[in-house]
């Protein structure tokens, strides 16, 4: 075994000790009829030839393609000092902080985890993190039907498909109703159909709307609230981390209860996660949220330290009466997108989604000379859907060319004829104008548009 | 845009200030001062914005601390020294499996095949991952006795959920709308009944026998044709295999119901217990625990689950498929409408599962049934060297862990538990879990793990009978312990009853409503 200490000796001294001569009769309490004769897997791999083999597997994945798909998840600069950090045993190695008093690093660093992110939303209480931004939303939903009593929740289409048939998944067996509302040509969500919703049918425990929204439209946010709490319903703003230092935040435009994925922040793709569940809510409910908080505190002596808080929301003493059974947070990770907080400053955050935006508006020009033009005429930050004739083909066609061109909306929307060659492409302060180029030469290339594109480029 | 001036705030005395050892630090928040910082990202063009109309923009500029890089870097590594870890110490912290994080798994989860691949790739750009994925559920499945893996679910309690909303769906799909109840052993996890109340149904607990296994005739009594499933664990959260696990798993059946393993315990019977084999019809893995993916300071883990043949239809989607040419692919939505749907935004926290993956590729078979069996010799002989001065409840072989209790040394005197734990903090070690499982009084739950020395167990041993010493000898040196950490003992309650859980010179975000 490669990090075992046991000697042989070491064995033979605790059998000793134990009045036994083999590890037998420490196995003797399961049962013949059950017992396993050892595991039918490979050899022991030793280091030097596994790090071997998991390079060349890792190769097999293509990261060298000119990206321009988000949808969720974005490329970001990471600086070296978030891995620098999260690297360090001390934190990666460390347990749940549930005795505060060796564990004060990792209850400060959430603690200031929650207060930046406070800052970001405009929303005072801020979970230590869900598992991701689907879970969040889910969760989010949750706490809007436990503090209104109401059991219906109305979600715009145009929020993440996966993040609404996560929350349908944990709606399904409650019972509980999760219908969606339809977008107008602009990209928006229809206010006049959301009107409709909440006047007719049972009460409406929460609306729910993304900014900016999966055609990376952005939303007449403030409208949706007051409509949202005129009838009574909670407002849960779906949102991304980084846009937030540029966009007006949830707290703002009157959230109840902001959701989203802070993988953008600092945290690498991974092809799924792990990532980071963002779930950020007013005082008022405060006793809904799901998951750890860490509140300040003195110990003793009167020093200031931090300890998880309000734990009586949670599994392992409410139970079956708990709020919700997560039991972990995402710390790590939370660390990873406070110490890339802490690594850009304001300034330098917002130089990020600026960035994007620039180069986003750069890619428009250039994907709208090679004959593929917006869908949607609403504003939007760095991500847009554009009308790509045969969109499924070209997007085969373009990942030959070394060119991932965002995600064909047609997997999201099946249905939708008006998304059927639809791809949302997205660009992020890495998005370089070399790529910008490829990819638009190249899809000019598969339309047969070539003429005059460089100029409009430039 | 100039963000606004965060003033500093001395805040409470952060005590004496050595060159070496831990302090407290401030915040970054108090460290800020405007105008530090940059050099990271080329700024865009002023017009940037341009675009974006007024209505949609922030107002205040967001009030994030303004530091430069050395500073950043200074004020977390002080932090980390403030914290416990495994690199540092031993943790015999029962039921959570702290282990050693081998290196390596560090290196390869940072490849950048790995790292850098978005989980919307198409399938032809991401067979690496994909491969790793379907090896690893391969060998979860060898492992388990079960027919099929999902590795999606994020968390040990997340896989819970998934489990049980797949024998839900398995019941519905029968018809058997009826079973409405989920029963856990009054040892049981907290995360199981709050799952069974997650997916919708009802918790029935039943209690113990007196050898510590789940009371089978009360077991019996409490099954109905309203039982959705069974919850257990197994070797049980006192570390004791449930040795009549066959009568058990047969009255499951014959009431209709399925079974599910918690299977956090799963360290302690690798290549020895098969649960699927067995009968066990769902379970999940914490890979955070039996394959030593860190734990990050409480996440991020994963909790692959585990079915056999009948809730096939309803894993979650999508699930890993090869192809008849040996091409990997992810099921495409809609190809399988009979799955309960999606859990979480992708394919799972692949991050984390190349780490178990390399766990299980450098032991083999052969190093995980060792794995086990020096778990299991060391969990023995740690009991039968704390059995010196503690109560052992349960007196037979444990498997992993084992519950130990102070409650005769609370009724001499008056030292508990929690104070017992505290003192251990001086004396170099995590606490073991505490209070847990909820049977037994004034009970420390202890698991040593296979990574963990002779010296150290030794060593671990010693210290705790030492405290039972103190208990006697001086019992408010116990009682007003640890003396040597960061910090003394805090204050919770007012924590709970005032609670600061940001950081509140920040104003810049509290723009006026418009409403």
């Amino acid at each position: 075994m490669p990090y075992g200490p046991h000697t042989g000796d070491d064995r033979a001294h605790m059998l000793r000790a134990l009045g036994l001569e083999t590890i037998e009769p420490l196995f003797a309490d399961i049962p013949a009829a059950v017992r396993a004769a050892g595991l039918d897997l490979p050899e022991p791999e030793p280091e030097l030839q596994l790090a071997a083999r998991l390079e060349r597997m890792a190769a097999r994945n293509r990261v060298d393609l000119a990206s321009f798909l988000g949808a969720g998840v974005y490329r970001h600069f990471l600086p070296p000092a978030v891995d620098q950090i999260i690297s360090r045993g001390e934190f990666y190695t460390a347990y749940t902080p549930y005795q505060p008093e060796i564990s004060q690093g990792t209850l400060q660093t959430i603690y200031e985890f929650q207060s930046l992110v406070a800052e970001l939303t405009g929303l005072d209480v801020v979970s230590a993190s869900h598992y991701d931004g689907a879970a969040a939303t889910a969760e989010a939903a949750l706490m809007a039907i436990r503090a209104t009593r109401r059991e219906r929740v109305l979600a715009s289409r145009a929020i993440h498909r996966h993040y609404l048939e996560t929350t349908q998944t944990y709606f399904q067996p409650a019972g509980l109703q999760l219908e969606e509302l339809p977008t107008l040509d602009d990209g928006t969500t229809d206010l006049a159909a959301l009107e409709r919703a909440l006047a007719d049918g049972p009460p409406t425990a929460a609306v729910l709307a993304g900014q900016p929204n999966a055609f990376g439209i952005l939303e007449p946010m403030a409208e949706i609230g007051r409509l949202a709490h005129a009838a009574g319903a909670l407002f849960v703003a779906v949102v991304e981390p980084i846009s937030l230092t540029v966009l007006a935040p949830p707290g703002a435009y009157g959230a109840d209860i902001a959701a989203g994925e802070g993988q953008p922040l600092g945290i690498a793709p991974q092809y799924g996660g792990p990532y980071l569940g963002i779930l950020a809510t007013t005082e008022a409910l405060i006793r809904q949220i799901p998951g750890r908080l860490v509140g300040r505190t003195t110990d003793l002596d009167g020093r200031r330290a931090f300890v998880m808080t309000l734990r009586a929301r949670e599994q392992d003493i409410r139970r079956e009466k708990a709020a919700s059974n997560i039991c972990t947070n995402q710390a790590l990770c939370a660390l990873a997108a406070t110490v890339y907080m802490a690594t850009l400053g304001p300034h330098g955050l917002r130089d990020v989604a600026a960035g994007g935006a620039a180069h986003a508006r750069q890619l428009e020009r250039a994907l709208a000379a090679a004959g593929a033009p917006r869908v949607h005429d609403g504003a939007y930050l760095n991500e847009f859907a554009v009308a790509v004739p045969d969109a499924a083909r070209v997007h085969a066609a373009l990942l030959d060319r070394g060119v991932l061109a965002g995600l064909p909306l047609a997997r999201w929307y099946p249905d939708d004829a008006s998304l059927r060659d639809a791809l949302l492409v997205c660009a992020t302060e890495v998005t370089t104008s070399d790529e910008i180029e490829r990819f638009g030469e190249a899809l000019a290339a598969e339309l047969g548009t070539g003429a005059g594109l460089v100029e409009a480029v430039r | 845009m100039i963000a606004p001036r965060i003033e500093m705030e001395t805040g409470p005395d952060l005590g004496p200030r050595t060159a070496v050892g831990p302090t407290l630090q401030p915040t970054l928040m108090e460290l800020s001062r405007p105008g530090r910082g940059g050099g990271k990202i080329p700024h865009p063009p002023a017009d940037a914005l341009d675009g974006i109309p007024a209505e949609h923009r922030r107002a205040m500029p967001a009030a994030l601390p303004e530091l430069n890089e050395p500073e950043v870097i200074r004020h977390f590594v002080n932090l980390s020294h403030l914290n416990y870890s495994i690199d540092a110490g031993f943790y015999p912290l029962g039921s959570c499996t702290m282990k050693f994080n081998p290196k390596i798994n560090e290196w390869l989860a940072r490849l950048f095949g790995f790292a850098k691949l978005h989980p919307l790739a198409p399938d032809a750009v991401a067979q690496g991952s994909l491969e790793l994925l379907w090896d690893l559920e391969q060998w979860l499945c060898e492992i388990s006795g079960m027919t099929a893996v999902t590795l999606q679910p994020a968390a040990g309690a997340h896989g819970e959920l998934t489990g049980i909303l797949m024998v839900r769906a398995y019941h519905e799909a029968r018809g058997d709308h009826d079973r409405r109840e989920v029963i856990v052993p009054d040892s049981s996890h907290g995360t199981n009944p709050a799952t069974a109340s997650m997916a919708g149904f009802t918790t029935i607990t039943v209690p113990s026998d007196a050898r510590g296994g789940v009371d089978l005739d009360a077991l019996r009594a409490a099954l109905s044709p309203r039982t959705a499933a069974v919850m257990l664990t197994n070797p049980s959260t006192l570390g004791l295999f449930e040795d009549r696990i066959v009568e058990l798993l047969d009255a499951v059946h014959a009431a209709g119901a399925l079974a599910y393993m918690d299977g956090a315990n799963l360290n302690a019977v690798l290549g020895k217990f098969r649960p699927g084999a067995a009968g066990f019809d769902v379970m999940h893995f914490n890979v955070h625990k039996t394959f030593s993916t860190p734990h990050g300071g409480g996440g991020p883990g994963a909790g692959p689950v585990g079915v056999g043949e009948q809730l096939l239809p309803y894993l979650p989607s999508p699930r890993v498929l090869r192809d008849a040419d040996g091409t990997f692919r992810l099921e495409t939505p809609g190809e399988r409408p009979t799955s309960i749907g999606r859990v979480r935004a992708y394919q799972g926290s692949t991050g984390v599962l190349v780490r178990a993956y390399a766990y299980v590729c450098s032991h083999g078979g052969s190093g995980l049934v060792e794995v086990s069996e020096d778990a299991v010799l060391a969990a023995n002989y740690l009991k039968s060297r704390v059995a010196e001065a503690y109560e052992i409840p349960f007196d037979r072989p444990c498997k992993h862990e084992f519950v130990a209790s102070a409650r005769q040394i609370k009724a001499t005197t008056g030292v508990r538990t929690l104070d017992i734990a505290k003192r251990l903090i001086d004396k170099g070690y995590h606490p073991p879990t505490i209070y847990f499982p909820l049977i037994v009084d004034e009970c420390l739950l202890i698991e040593p793990t296979e990574t963990e020395s002779v010296e150290t167990l030794d060593a671990f041993a010693t210290a705790l009978v030492e405290i039972a010493t103190e208990a006697r000898d001086d019992p408010e040196l116990v009682t007003t312990a640890p003396h040597s950490a960061p910090v003394r003992r805090l204050d919770e309650a007012t924590a709970a009853r005032q609670p600061d859980l940001r950081w509140r010179p920040m104003t810049g975000a509290e723009t006026p409503c418009p409403q």
